[in-house]
């Protein structure tokens, strides 16, 4: 066999693996209530309850204020898919077993990964669909202007949360509890990161705190993007903020990712 | 050439030698038992073979392939029953197959797994809706819906009631009548027997005897002789039966006795393990 051929032929069943792999997740994605509901559903009742909590006529750096608390529920959105939901359905996974008993199956571990993050993609991406048509309907905002400048900062916010959200799992030890850890992080930072609203009012020590949070930096990168239609790479700072942890995030998975189950 | 061949396997846990100095081979189409205590270092010899650990020491090849560094169609060749793990809860019976069926190149029908695992039944019936012995049942099946060589049990049949015991033993008989070689590990004695062409026997980390179940009960404790004397039990333990016996019986028969109460028996299996596993019992108690 040539070498061309070796590689068709390994390359083939790898993505039949990642396809095969991709369904499945998505069918237990969605065949679980809690998260269609919880993961899925709730920044959606989130955008209803706020977007009527705030007035019509306030406004946000110039554009009414319901554009912006859009913007900050489709960061809290992105956190609460590919940070929350990730790290709580990965220790649900690893205690239960089904981790361990799929390293034993043929499909390559980092076929699972991928195929695990896109799903969380998938999800996010619907959810973030959802959101825009439900403001538009409800709230009458806008459409996103640059679509395409849209799709890379929601991307690297998924990646960065992802990330971070894998290495929370990997620091959880027990099934139990695991949705009231990862949401007291949560949380705490869509409040202190403008993901439920502006901050503006807020006091300079709950802002202070925000500022170091990485959906603080999201939240900025969406407002550049839908407020006022600026591209992505605008935004240098958070970027590169956002980079940092989801790098750092990346480095601690790495190191601590582990199949087999720890509580007990 | 053997499916799985061991020797000298060592394996620590910081300073807990879990495994230390494990021989056996075992031939393809056999059930080979690995029968002892919890604790005895079972679960690590097993994961080791099936690739999950790491061994100190020692050679392994498991269907020609050290699992360290399989080949890729190792994983394709062996199917796994672990001791606990859970299936997705909210899937059904038919589609957690389905999962598994698709991660091999030439996997079994899917229905056909699922019959013979006896949960039709239950095919579109919620994992978490199962009974445990059904659950159970389910790791099997996903275990041989990529039609594997070679089967790892570990404890398949722990917590279960006697019924399903004994279905469970059924379906692990015909494991056999499909040609698969099985490694089934237990700390019951009666499933060894009931189910292994052969045993062996661990304790501590080692293994302390290798053979049939027929093998492991001639070779090891002495014949039990017992009768009744002036209303008195008597025992005699022996290695050679025939001639005590046969000296015992034309004794009595000059007499002109009848030997009340005359016993001959072989030590069960039982006895055999309580007796080899015996300090390892006394330590758990201390413990």
């Amino acid at each position: 066999m040539s070498a061309e051929a070796v590689r068709i032929a390994i390359r083939r069943p790898v993505r039949r693996l990642f396809v095969h792999q991709l369904r499945a997740e998505q069918l237990v994605f969605w065949r679980s209530r809690e998260a269609a509901f919880f993961i899925f559903l709730f920044p959606l009742l989130l955008l209803v309850l706020l977007g009527s909590l705030y007035g019509g006529h306030g406004r946000f750096q110039h554009v009414p204020v319901r554009w912006a608390v859009l913007a900050g529920l489709v960061g809290y959105g992105c956190a609460n898919t590919s940070f929350a939901g990730l790290a709580i359905q990965l220790v649900l996974r690893r205690e239960s077993g089904v981790l361990k008993r799929l390293r034993s199956t043929p499909l390559p571990p980092a076929t699972y990964i991928v195929a695990l993050l896109v799903s969380t993609l998938i999800v996010f991406g619907l959810q973030a669909i959802g959101l825009f048509l439900l403001g538009r309907v409800l709230f009458g905002t806008p459409f996103p202007p640059d679509v395409g400048s849209l799709v890379a900062t929601l991307l690297i916010g998924s990646a960065a949360f992802a990330a971070l959200g894998t290495a929370t799992a990997m620091a959880i030890r027990s099934a139990e509890g695991s949705s009231a850890v990862v949401n007291f992080v949560l949380l705490p930072m869509a409040f202190l990161s403008g993901g439920f609203g502006p901050t503006k009012g807020y006091p300079a020590v709950l802002r202070a705190i925000g500022d170091v949070l990485p959906l603080t930096y999201f939240v900025r990168l969406v407002n550049a993007v839908y407020l006022h239609g600026q591209g992505f790479w605008t935004q240098p700072e958070a970027l590169a903020v956002l980079a940092g942890w989801g790098l750092a995030g990346l480095v601690l998975s790495v190191r601590t990712f582990g199949w087999e189950p720890r509580g007990r | 050439m053997p499916a799985i061949e061991v020797s000298g396997l060592r394996k620590a846990y910081g300073n807990l030698e879990a495994v230390r100095g494990v021989d056996f081979s075992i031939e393809e189409g056999e059930v080979f038992g690995l029968l002892g205590p919890n604790g005895a270092g079972k679960t690590t010899t097993v994961e080791i073979l099936e690739g999950y650990r790491r061994r100190d020491a020692g050679e392994v090849r498991v269907l020609g392939h050290d699992p360290e560094r399989p080949g890729p169609d190792f994983r394709e060749r062996i199917g796994v029953v672990l001791q606990q793990s859970e299936m997705w809860p909210n899937l059904t019976v038919r589609e957690t197959h389905a999962i598994f069926a698709g991660y091999y190149r030439a996997p079994r029908d899917v229905d056909e797994v699922i019959a013979l695992v006896g949960l039709q039944a239950k095919a579109d019936a919620r994992v978490k809706s199962l009974s445990g012995g059904q659950k159970r049942r389910l790791d099997l099946g996903i275990a041989l819906v990529g039609d594997p060589d070679l089967v790892f049990l570990d404890e398949p049949t722990t917590g279960f009631d006697p019924q399903a015991r004994r279905a469970a033993w059924e379906m692990i008989r015909s494991l056999r009548s499909l040609g698969k070689t099985v490694l089934l590990t237990t700390h019951y004695l009666d499933e060894a027997e009931q189910l292994a062409d052969r045993v062996a026997v661990m304790r501590e980390g080692q293994i302390v005897r290798v053979g049939t179940p027929a093998e492991l009960t001639t070779t090891d404790l002495q014949t039990e002789i017992r009768y009744r004397r002036d209303g008195e039990d008597v025992v005699v333990r022996t290695d050679e039966p025939t001639r005590v016996l046969a000296e015992l019986t034309s004794a009595a028969v000059a007499r002109g006795e009848e030997l009340e109460g005359l016993q001959v028996r072989r030590p069960s299996l039982e006895e055999v393990y309580l007796t080899l596993t015996a300090e390892e019992d006394e330590a758990e108690v201390e413990a």
